[in-house]
């Protein structure tokens, strides 16, 4: 999958908008304006009560309207508002997993990548442990012990996630460590933590942010799927797989239930996907 | 006084040794050390300063051994002894400024207030013959021969007393090497620097080395004053060595043997490229020994100082010695 050859013209920041980067800007874009609706979803959204347990008997499951566009649900609450203050739980969950198994993951990643030897092997054994384990079979069962809510979702899908970004950031930071720049460093005494946070660390990072990038639908995607088995958020709380889960039933007859949250997931997971897709081509140059 | 030497060092990366039982010293002048690729140089450079450990034998800085050295005496030897290696890109964060990367080896070992830290960065672009602006550039937007300079200038920076320069000029342009090494001579007279000058080039060393070593498989094949190497070689490989600098309007140099053949597994490494080898190279590795005022390892020293016969019955021997190749 390499990109193909670019004709040598200069490159002015409009022509570059014209190549490969329309990718990642067009995620960019995507993942702003969901961030953006999550963000003003107070005001922006038509029936702001409906973001939390207020119920509205009476407007049960009406069909898509000009006064609800996406239609009710259940118990009439505004599924439009729902799916505008579920972008905000979402994205909670996927920054707080990407920042969590992100930092804990490039730091042993580094060191290991750094030190090598037993240092490595012992970092690495442990990684190994937590990869032989299918991620959402590992983020279920930890979501079983724990109490069903958005931060246990969130601290079940951080323990399956850092694994690889250490992973990653060790294979990186073993090849970055064998370039001239380190051995210049050993050689003026500069100490080993410090080579390691002021050269090595920095030069390995480019891949990692790639990855966590393409990863955030894959965050987005299995917070809804821990929710939709019950295991994470719960009502009221407005979530995306939450309300997959209790819309299904009615496919057949009130779609709009189910509908729109599974194509806020899909358009999410999708944004993450074009700009890791975007960065990579962009980086990889 | 010897500053730095390396005391019969072998050098493995696994089960194999690739530098065998190689004995040098550096001084204040000038070494040279010459090999072709893969003779193991660059890693005899490394254990040198200290990022490899022998397998054996020792490196002694002073009178200690490097590898016993305590935190301080560690400090005080990469405060001594900088490197300079071939390709200032890679010897240089490709995310720092050539400033912050000189301001680095400045403060590694010293607390400097940020004023004296720019004057004294400064002094040491000037002294490499780089203009202040230089200082805000990241590798990628100075030239080869800058990025070497800068190199030296973050070498320099911590007032070294000696200098392992690893083919410091291979990676650049013949003119900017032909400045580089300039840079690097009047540099060392002025700083009273001892260098050990690492290359393939024999040419190179002639102008700047005393004493030399030349170095086939991980062994030092001869070692003498540079001059004796350049004008009377003895060593087969040497001679070879000699015979591939080119030069203009001279004879083309005589062929000497089998030049891709790898280093023979027993006996004499280089006896299957070799155009003098005979039976007993093939049977007997030859140990370096004294031969008019220099190291030779090789077992016709004395009938190649005495002016060998013309080498076509020697090619019969050449043939002989083709040992089972592996």
């Amino acid at each position: 999958m390499t990109a193909p050859a670019l004709p040598a013209f200069r490159r002015t920041p409009l022509r570059r908008l014209a190549g490969v980067d329309r990718l990642a800007v067009a995620g960019a874009v995507l993942l702003a304006l969901i961030v953006l609706a999550a963000l003003l979803a107070p005001w922006i959204a038509p029936y702001p009560e409906d973001g939390g347990s207020a119920t509205h008997p009476l407007e049960a499951l009406l069909p898509p309207s000009g006064a609800h566009w996406f239609g009710t649900d259940q118990v009439g609450r505004d599924v439009l508002s729902r799916v505008l203050f579920g972008a905000r739980t979402s994205l909670l969950i996927a920054v707080a997993v990407l920042a969590v198994s992100g930092v804990a993951g490039v730091l042993l990643g580094v060191v290991a990548g750094y030190a090598g030897g037993w240092v490595r092997d012992v970092i690495m054994r442990v990684t190994d442990i937590f990869l032989a384990f299918p991620a959402l079979l590992l983020s279920l069962a930890l979501a079983v012990v724990l109490q069903p809510s958005v931060t246990t979702v969130i601290v079940a899908i951080a323990v399956t996630w850092w694994p690889w970004y250490a992973r990653l950031t060790a294979s990186v930071a073993a090849s970055v460590s064998t370039r001239g720049f380190v051995d210049s460093a050993r050689c003026l005494g500069v100490p080993a933590p410090l080579i390691v946070l002021r050269h090595v660390l920095p030069n390995s990072l480019t891949p990692v942010l790639v990855q966590l990038s393409l990863d955030g639908g894959g965050v987005i995607l299995t917070a809804a799927a821990l929710s939709y088995l019950g295991l994470g958020a719960h009502e009221p709380t407005p979530e995306w797989g939450l309300m997959v889960q209790q819309g299904q039933s009615l496919f057949t007859t009130d779609w709009w239930v189910v509908t729109f949250p599974g194509l806020a997931i899909l358009l999410t997971a999708f944004a993450f996907n074009v700009l890791g897709e975007g960065l990579r081509a962009r980086l990889s140059r | 006084m010897t500053l730095l030497a390396a005391e019969g060092v072998t050098l493995a990366y696994g089960a194999t040794a690739v530098v065998h039982d190689v004995s040098l010293a550096m001084d204040e002048g000038g070494v040279g050390l010459i090999g072709e690729s893969g003779s193991g140089k660059t890693t005899l450079a490394r254990a040198l300063l200290g990022l490899v450990r022998p397998r054996s034998g020792v490196v002694r800085y002073g009178s200690r051994d490097l590898a016993a050295l305590g935190r301080s005496g560690r400090a005080e030897f990469r405060r001594a002894v900088q490197p300079v290696f071939q390709d200032g890109s890679e010897a240089l964060d490709p995310r720092m400024t050539a400033g912050a990367s000189i301001t680095e080896a400045l403060t590694t070992h010293h607390r400097m207030s940020r004023a004296a830290r720019r004057d004294r960065v400064e002094a040491l672009l000037a002294d490499v013959g780089l203009a202040p602006a230089i200082a805000a550039r990241r590798p990628h937007e100075m030239s080869g021969g800058q990025r070497q300079r800068v190199a030296i200038a973050r070498a320099l920076a911590v007032e070294p007393r000696l200098l392992v320069l690893d083919e410091p000029t291979s990676a650049l342009d013949v003119t900017v090497q032909a400045r580089i090494l300039e840079l690097l001579e009047r540099l060392a007279a002025e700083h009273g620097l001892g260098y050990l000058l690492i290359t393939h080039n024999l040419g190179v060393v002639g102008r700047l080395c005393r004493t030399s070593s030349v170095l086939f498989a991980g062994r030092v094949v001869e070692s003498g004053p540079t001059g004796e190497l350049l004008t009377r070689p003895v060593h087969p490989y040497t001679r070879a060595l000699r015979d591939a600098v080119p030069r203009l309007g001279g004879e083309p140099p005589a062929t000497t043997g089998r030049t891709e053949a790898a280093p023979a597994p027993s006996g004499c490494p280089f006896r299957l490229r070799c155009p003098l080898a005979v039976d007993r190279c093939r049977d007997e590795a030859p140990l370096p020994r004294e031969v008019e005022g220099r190291k030779v390892a090789c077992h016709r020293a004395e009938e190649v100082l005495s002016g060998l016969p013309a080498s076509s019955t020697s090619r019969a021997g050449g043939e002989a010695s083709g040992a089972p190749r592996q």
